[in-house]
């Protein structure tokens, strides 16, 4: 059973939910950016929360099913049709042998997220479907999907119905102005209290350099506490002794940069604080030119967003079931 | 006059941060030292010893390390009192590990990372040396020969990998009055060869893939570090060869043996030459000279 790819969009990878154990070599987790709209996607088609499917960025493929399929389409609406008539997105669609799906650009949000039941059966590598560009590891072939590409699919263990929703409260639109919760912290002794207060005081707009890599920022400059440099330091003030970078710490040069699934895993630019992991996800929804406010978060506030969108998943899977 | 022991550096109190939900941050200290890595390297070593649930990456780091975990399993509040735990416990004096000693040959100023360095003269602090007479001269040897001779003098410890796979800092095991230091360039190159041996700050790092860099370029190494089709015999278990804690003995080598060792890793031949010794902080700090020597010997 293929999936076989006739426009392959704008930058399109094989996803599933990351691959761990090996950030101490500086092989980043991967996965889809937006872990919220992926779970979501799989949990109506009948899936494991995880399984591959694939990440369109701003505009996504038109592909055509050798075989019966059960589909769903979660986070950036990209229009969906099939054969022509228009689909419901965050909800489960079943696609016939033949047909053909076709997305065009996303109004609000940057990625969709396209579910299959069975999932998209690439190889594993150490671990993990989930394609990391940079070194050409894992998904189909190491990179973003061409023209022509045949994608094989698993076998669903059961046929989801069509139809199937969630509550309207928890389907994402990406409207309005975007808050991304941070601790600070990490390094962010390097930065003056004027500028640390600003940092959270300001409109941050996203740059062109956004990416699965990570995300620039640009705003007011950033301010660093004068000092002799730490040997081993280097000579620059935003330079600290390299450390490891967490998935979604802010590391400051002259512009914030918000690391993402395939982050860079460490380095010598200091760190100032971490998008928690709910927020992650909109960070990933986030388009070229908005902008977005980092609001400062306690450990305890982090633990409770946390928890809120895992009691949100596990109610959503329940309900499926 | 140069000192012939390692010196000794009290820590501060380390700092415990959050990194988001799901991740602690520890600096050791702000400075590079080899009781700061060490330490470092100890602490993560236990903590993956322990092997506690909820724990899903450790990742020691040049003079800090990070932890990243589940929540959801172990929570933050707990898992950084075991930290704390261990950085008490633990007395690097007596702490000892495994460690591969890797003989790591370079072609020095080889041709490739010498175009690239004149290509990109204009993002550099002295457009009018190359990045091997400059680094010289601001380390205070006398020309690029004594310089190779110094780098290439001491075995030079990987303290930290990461940036992307594979990618190693060393740092030379030698006291601090003897240590290089580099900065990088002033702008960012935009290309720099796989295989390019770098150096910036207090450390050299063989670049794994080719791509932008910034570092000082002083050679070409004809061995890989990242395999990632894991063709070659010792990446059978790892796309990365290096490991932290591995120590790494830079030897310079002329264009006859660079070629010859191409032409085995394009064969798919080719095998990392190295010996494995238990690796002991104390002897080290007490006679770095000495015990460097007989690290060395262990290589096959």
């Amino acid at each position: 059973m293929t999936l076989t790819i006739l426009e392959p969009g704008l930058s399109t990878t094989v996803q599933d939910d990351g691959r761990f154990g090996h950030y101490h070599i500086g092989m980043p987790p991967s996965g889809a950016m937006d872990l919220y709209s992926h779970a979501v996607g799989n949990l109506l088609v009948g899936n494991d929360e995880g399984a591959a499917g694939l990440e369109m960025t701003y505009n996504g493929v038109d592909a055509r099913f050798d075989e019966d399929a059960t589909i769903a389409l979660t986070g950036a609406d990209m229009s969906p049709e099939l054969d022509g008539e228009p689909i419901p997105t965050w909800e489960s669609v079943d696609v016939e042998e033949g047909q053909v799906l076709s997305t065009s650009f996303s109004a609000n949000g940057a990625r969709s997220y396209l579910a299959i039941g069975g999932g998209i059966d690439v190889e594993p590598r150490m671990g993990s479907r989930s394609t990391y560009e940079l070194i050409g590891l894992g998904g189909h072939e190491g990179r973003s999907l061409e023209e022509g590409d045949e994608l094989p699919l698993g076998e669903s263990g059961w046929n989801a119905p069509e139809g199937r929703s969630i509550p309207d409260e928890d389907v994402l639109t990406y409207e309005g102005e975007k808050r991304l919760k941070v601790i600070m912290g990490l390094c962010d002794y390097r930065l003056t209290e004027e500028s640390k207060a600003e940092f959270l005081d300001s409109e941050w707009k996203v740059t062109p350099e956004a990416d699965r890599i990570g995300y620039r920022f640009d705003g007011p400059d950033i301010e660093f506490v004068e000092r002799e440099q730490p040997f081993g330091a280097g000579a620059d003030l935003s330079n600290v002794v390299d450390v490891g970078y967490p998935i979604g710490s802010i590391q400051v040069s002259e512009q914030p940069i918000v690391l993402a699934s395939d982050a860079v895993t460490g380095g010598g630019y200091a760190t100032v604080g971490t998008v928690i992991s709910p927020d992650r996800a909109l960070l990933a929804q986030c388009r070229t030119h908005e902008s977005v406010r980092f609001e400062s978060v306690t450990i305890d506030e982090a633990l409770d967003a946390r928890r809120e969108r895992r009691e949100t998943l596990d109610r959503l899977r329940n309900s499926l079931e | 006059m140069e000192t012939d022991r390692i010196e000794r550096y009290a820590l501060p109190s380390p700092s415990y941060e959050h990194g988001g939900d799901d991740h602690v941050f520890v600096e050791l200290d702000q400075a590079m030292s080899f009781d700061a890595n060490f330490k470092a390297m100890a602490i993560t070593q236990e903590l993956r010893g322990q092997d506690l649930d909820g724990i899903v990456e450790v990742c020691p780091a040049n003079a800090s390390y990070m932890v990243r975990f589940d929540p959801d399993v172990i929570a933050p509040s707990e898992l950084i009192e075991r930290l704390k735990t261990l950085d008490e416990t633990i007395d690097i004096e007596e702490y000892k590990w495994e460690a591969r000693v890797i003989d790591f040959p370079v072609l020095y100023d080889d041709p490739w990372t010498h175009e690239t360095v004149m290509q990109f003269r204009d993002r550099h602090q002295d457009p009018e040396s190359t990045d091997l007479e400059y680094s010289a001269r601001i380390n205070g040897f006398e020309d690029a020969d004594a310089f190779i001779e110094a780098h290439a003098g001491a075995p030079h410890m990987v303290t930290m990998i990461g940036f992307v796979p594979g990618l190693a800092w060393c740092h030379q095991m030698v006291p601090r009055d003897q240590q290089i230091e580099v900065p990088k360039y002033l702008r960012p190159r935009t290309d720099t060869p796989g295989r390019a041996i770098g150096y910036g700050g207090a450390f050299t790092t063989p670049y794994p893939v080719q791509g932008a860099g910034g570092y000082q370029l002083f050679g070409r190494t004809p061995v890989e570090v990242l395999d990632i089709d894991q063709e070659l015999p010792d990446f059978q278990d790892s796309i990365v060869f290096p490991k932290p804690g591995d120590i790494f003995d830079f030897r310079r080598i002329d264009r006859d043996e660079y070629d010859r060792i191409r032409e085995e890793v394009e064969a798919g031949t080719f095998t990392h030459t190295y010996g494995h010794v238990e690796f002991e902080p104390e002897e080290f700090f007490d006679d770095p000279a000495g015990y460097n020597e007989r690290l060395v010997e262990v290589i096959g």
